[in-house]
C-alpha cells in the first residue's frame, strides 16, 4: 500500500490588501487559497483542475514553500515542512523540484543548457565536475535531446525542446515529487503530446509521484490518477479520474467538462453546455457559504448561501481527519449515491448516480 | 463567392534570408459559411488572414496572389479603400482582447469610434447603435458599461466588447484570430455559442483561425489545415474528421488527448515545425511523416482532390488506398477508445 508523500491540510494563503502610504493599514484579502485539504501518495499523479483564479498555480507554489502559507500544515515524506526556516528546507527541497509553464521565461537566457540543468548539483554539492557534466548529459538524452547541445543558449531551442530542458533541469536531483505548473499550456499539440509521453515514461522508469496543474481538461484525464478541481481557492471535489470525468457530482464539474469542445463535428455539435451565467467572483470577496452558489444551476436558496458544504472525509485521507459536522450533529454534506469528494450539499435522488440524470 | 484567395504568397525580408510565411494558399468563403484554418505555431495561418486585410507592415514584406473580395482583389486595393473595407465589410478579432483593446480609451468611445468611421450617424446614434451590440454580445448593464475602461472588464467580456466592435458594422466577413485561446473553457463555451447565434442573427460568414481542433470541429463547416505555410488538406468539417486524408491530419487527431475516454500512449509527431527561412525540400511534412519514401524528399505534392470527392482537397503523394485504410484505422480506434 503506497505511502501518502504529500498531506496539505487546511492550507489557505491570503494575500492582504493594503491602504495608505506612511501607514499601511490592511483592508481586506485576496483568499487566493482558502481552506485546501488533500493528499497524494508515492508514485500517483494528482490533477489539478481550475479556471484563472482558482487558485491552483498559488497552491503549487505554497506547496514547494516558494511561498509562506497564511494557515494550514503541508507535510512531505512525513514531515511538517509548513513553517521550517530556510536552512531546515534546504535538504526538503532536494525532494521536490518544480517544471513551469512558459518554456520561453522559465530557463535562465543567460545561462547555457548545462548550466541550466546542473545548477541544483551544483547547489546541493553533489558530485564532482566531471560526474556533474556526465549526469547532464545523461539527463539531456532521457528527455530526449542532444547531449551535445550540452553549451548551446535556450534561445537556440523550439518551445517543446526548452520544456524538456526544464523537465531535465527538474529530475536532475533525483526528487520524489514533481510539480507541474501548467508544462504543455504554451506548446503546440504535437509537441504536447511528446512532453506527455515523455512525463509517462519517466514516472514509470523513476518512480515519480506528480502534481499535475493544467486547465485543460483532455491532457488532465490523460496522465492524470486522481483529479482535484478547484474553484475560487477551495476543492469543489476530488475522485478517482474515471468517476470524475464520467460521473461528476459537482455542479461546477458538470459544467466544465459539459464545455469543453469535442473534436469530433457530430458530436461536437450535438453537445449541449451547461452555461455558467456571470463570471467568476473576486477572490476579495468571495460569496458566503458555498462559493460556487450564486452562479450554481442547481442552487437552493435557504441552504447554499446560509452553509458552506465540507468534503466528505474519505476524500481527505488526512492523517487524523475527522468528519466535519453541522450543528445538529449529523455529518454535513452526506448525500444519496457513492459520493466519494464533492463540496455540494445538493442531494441526489435516490437512484440517481450522477449530476447528469 | 464572398473570399476568393488564389496562391496567396507572403514573404518576409529579414536579416537571415526569406521567410516564406505563407507560400501558395488557395481557399474560398462563401456568404454565411464559416471556415475554420487549423495548424501549429509557424503555418502561416494568421499571417494569411493578415495579408487578407491588408495589416502586414508594408516594408520588407513581399505579397503576390490574389484575395478577392466581392471581385474585388484587396492585395491591390488602395489603402484608402482598405480602411473603408476594414472595420465594415470584413471585420477581425484578434487573440488577446487586452492588447488588443486601447486601455487609455472607454469601452464605449472605441465602439463609436468605429461606428462613425464608416457611418454617417450623429454621435447620439452611433452610441445607441453601440448600446444595441453590447447587449446583442451578452454585456449586463450595457449603457452603464459603455463608459468602463477595458481593465475593469474580465477577459471574456473584452473579448465580447471586441466582437461588439467587429459586428458593429454589420461586416459581411468576421475574421477571428484564435478568438478562444486566452480564455478560460467556460468562457470559451460562452464566446463560441455567441459566435454561432450572431452569425445566425447577422448572417456573416467567418473565417476562424485557431489550434484546438474541438472548436474547429464545433463551429466550422468547412477547414483548412496548414502546415509550413503551405494547405496540407482542405476539407467540409465531418470530411476531415471522418476520412482525413493526411499523414500530418493523421498526427494531429491522434496526439489529442480525449475527454471522454482513456488512451494508452499519445500519438507524437516526431521533432518540430521546419523553419520557414529554409523549408524542407520536396513535401515540407516528409522529415517527420512515418509514411515517407524516395518521391516525397524532391516532389512537392501539389493539392488535389480525392478521386471521389473533389470537394476534399490533400497534398500528400501516398496512394488512395493507403490513406483511406490509415483514416478507417484513425477512426476506428477513436471509436474504440470510446468503448
Amino acid at each position: 500500500m503506497a505511502e501518502d508523500l504529500l498531506v496539505v491540510e487546511n492550507v489557505k494563503k491570503h494575500f492582504p490588501v493594503t491602504r495608505g502610504i506612511i501607514f499601511q493599514k490592511q483592508i481586506g484579502a485576496v483568499k487566493a487559497v482558502d481552506g485546501v485539504s488533500f493528499s497524494v501518495k508515492s508514485g500517483e499523479t494528482l490533477g489539478i483542475v481550475g479556471e484563472s483564479g482558482c487558485g491552483k498555480s498559488t497552491l503549487a507554489r505554497c506547496i514547494m514553500r516558494l511561498l509562506d502559507v497564511t494557515d494550514g500544515k503541508i507535510v512531505f515524506d512525513g514531515r511538517d515542512i509548513s513553517n521550517l526556516s530556510r536552512p531546515a528546507m534546504r535538504p526538503i527541497r532536494r525532494e521536490m523540484m518544480m517544471i513551469f509553464q512558459d518554456p520561453y521565461a522559465s530557463l535562465n537566457p543567460r545561462k547555457r543548457v548545462g548550466a541550466i540543468v546542473s545548477e541544483a548539483l551544483e547547489v546541493h554539492k553533489l558530485g564532482t565536475a566531471t560526474e556533474t557534466k556526465r549526469r547532464v548529459q545523461e539527463l539531456l538524452e532521457v528527455v530526449g535531446l542532444n547531449p551535445e547541445h550540452y553549451n548551446r543558449f535556450p534561445h537556440e531551442f523550439s518551445g517543446g525542446q526548452r520544456q524538456r530542458i526544464g523537465v531535465a533541469r527538474a529530475l536532475a536531483i533525483n526528487p520524489k515529487l514533481i510539480v507541474c505548473d501548467e508544462p504543455v499550456s504554451a506548446l503546440d499539440v504535437s509537441v504536447q503530446a511528446q512532453i506527455l509521453n515523455l512525463l509517462e515514461d519517466l514516472q514509470q522508469d523513476f518512480g515519480l509521484t506528480y502534481v499535475f496543474i493544467a486547465h485543460d481538461l483532455n491532457v488532465v484525464r490523460h496522465i492524470s490518477d486522481r483529479v482535484m478541481v478547484m474553484y475560487l481557492g477551495k476543492i469543489a471535489e476530488l475522485a478517482p479520474k474515471v468517476d470524475l470525468y464520467e460521473q461528476p457530482k459537482h455542479p461546477y464539474t458538470g459544467a466544465l467538462l459539459s464545455a469543453v469542445p469535442i473534436a469530433d463535428p457530430a458530436r461536437g455539435r450535438a453537445r449541449r453546455p451547461i452555461v455558467l451565467e456571470g463570471d467568476v467572483p473576486s477572490p476579495l470577496n468571495p460569496p458566503n457559504a458555498c462559493n460556487f452558489h450564486p452562479r450554481c444551476p442547481r442552487f437552493q436558496k435557504g441552504h447554499c448561501d446560509v452553509e458552506d458544504p465540507p468534503l466528505p472525509a474519505r476524500a481527505l485521507a488526512a492523517r487524523g481527519g475527522r468528519v466535519p459536522k453541522a450543528g445538529n450533529g449529523r455529518p454535513a454534506g452526506r448525500t444519496v449515491g457513492s459520493v466519494l469528494g464533492r463540496r455540494c450539499s445538493f442531494r441526489l435522488s435516490a437512484g440517481s448516480r450522477s449530476y447528469w440524470s | 463567392m464572398l473570399l476568393e484567395v488564389n496562391d496567396l504568397k507572403t514573404y518576409f525580408q529579414t536579416d537571415d534570408g526569406i521567410v516564406k510565411a505563407v507560400d501558395g494558399v488557395n481557399f474560398s468563403v462563401e456568404k454565411g459559411q464559416t471556415l475554420g484554418i487549423v495548424g501549429e505555431s509557424g503555418s502561416g495561418k494568421s499571417v494569411t488572414c493578415l495579408t487578407i486585410m491588408g495589416l502586414n507592415a508594408k516594408k520588407n514584406t513581399i505579397t503576390s496572389g490574389e484575395a478577392l473580395f466581392n471581385g474585388e482583389n484587396l492585395l491591390t486595393a488602395g489603402s484608402r479603400r482598405l480602411r473603408e473595407i476594414r472595420g465594415n465589410d470584413i471585420a477581425m478579432i484578434f487573440q488577446d482582447p487586452m492588447t488588443s483593446l486601447n486601455p487609455v480609451h472607454s469601452i464605449g468611445t472605441q465602439l463609436v469610434e468605429a461606428v462613425q468611421l464608416h457611418q454617417d450617424v450623429s454621435k447620439k446614434g452611433a452610441r445607441a447603435r453601440s448600446v444595441e451590440l453590447l447587449k446583442a454580445v451578452g454585456i449586463p448593464r450595457a449603457d452603464r458599461r459603455m463608459d468602463d475602461y477595458p481593465h475593469q472588464f474580465s477577459g471574456g467580456m473584452r473579448q465580447r466588447a471586441m466582437i461588439a466592435m467587429a459586428l458593429v458594422n454589420d461586416p459581411d466577413l468576421l475574421i477571428a484570430d484564435e478568438p478562444t485561446t486566452a480564455l478560460d473553457v467556460t468562457t470559451q463555451a460562452q464566446i463560441v455559442n455567441l459566435m454561432k447565434k450572431l452569425q445566425e442573427e447577422f448572417g456573416s460568414a467567418i473565417i476562424i483561425i485557431t489550434h484546438d481542433l474541438g472548436v474547429v470541429a464545433e463551429t466550422a463547416d468547412d477547414v483548412l489545415v496548414m502546415y509550413a505555410a503551405q494547405v496540407a488538406e482542405q476539407a467540409p468539417v465531418e470530411k476531415l474528421f471522418n476520412r482525413p486524408h493526411h499523414p500530418y491530419t493523421w498526427g494531429l487527431l491522434g496526439s489529442l488527448p480525449r475527454l471522454d475516454a482513456d488512451v494508452d500512449r499519445l500519438v507524437q509527431i516526431p521533432g518540430q515545425p521546419p523553419s520557414l527561412l529554409r523549408p524542407p525540400s520536396g513535401c515540407r511534412f516528409h522529415p517527420r511523416c512515418p509514411y515517407v519514401f524516395e518521391k516525397c524528399k524532391t516532389v512537392d505534392p501539389p493539392l488535389v482532390g480525392i478521386s471521389d470527392d473533389p470537394s476534399h482537397l490533400q497534398a500528400c503523394h501516398l496512394d488512395e488506398e493507403t490513406k483511406d485504410r490509415e483514416a478507417a484505422k484513425l477512426l476506428a480506434a477513436t471509436m474504440a477508445q470510446a468503448g
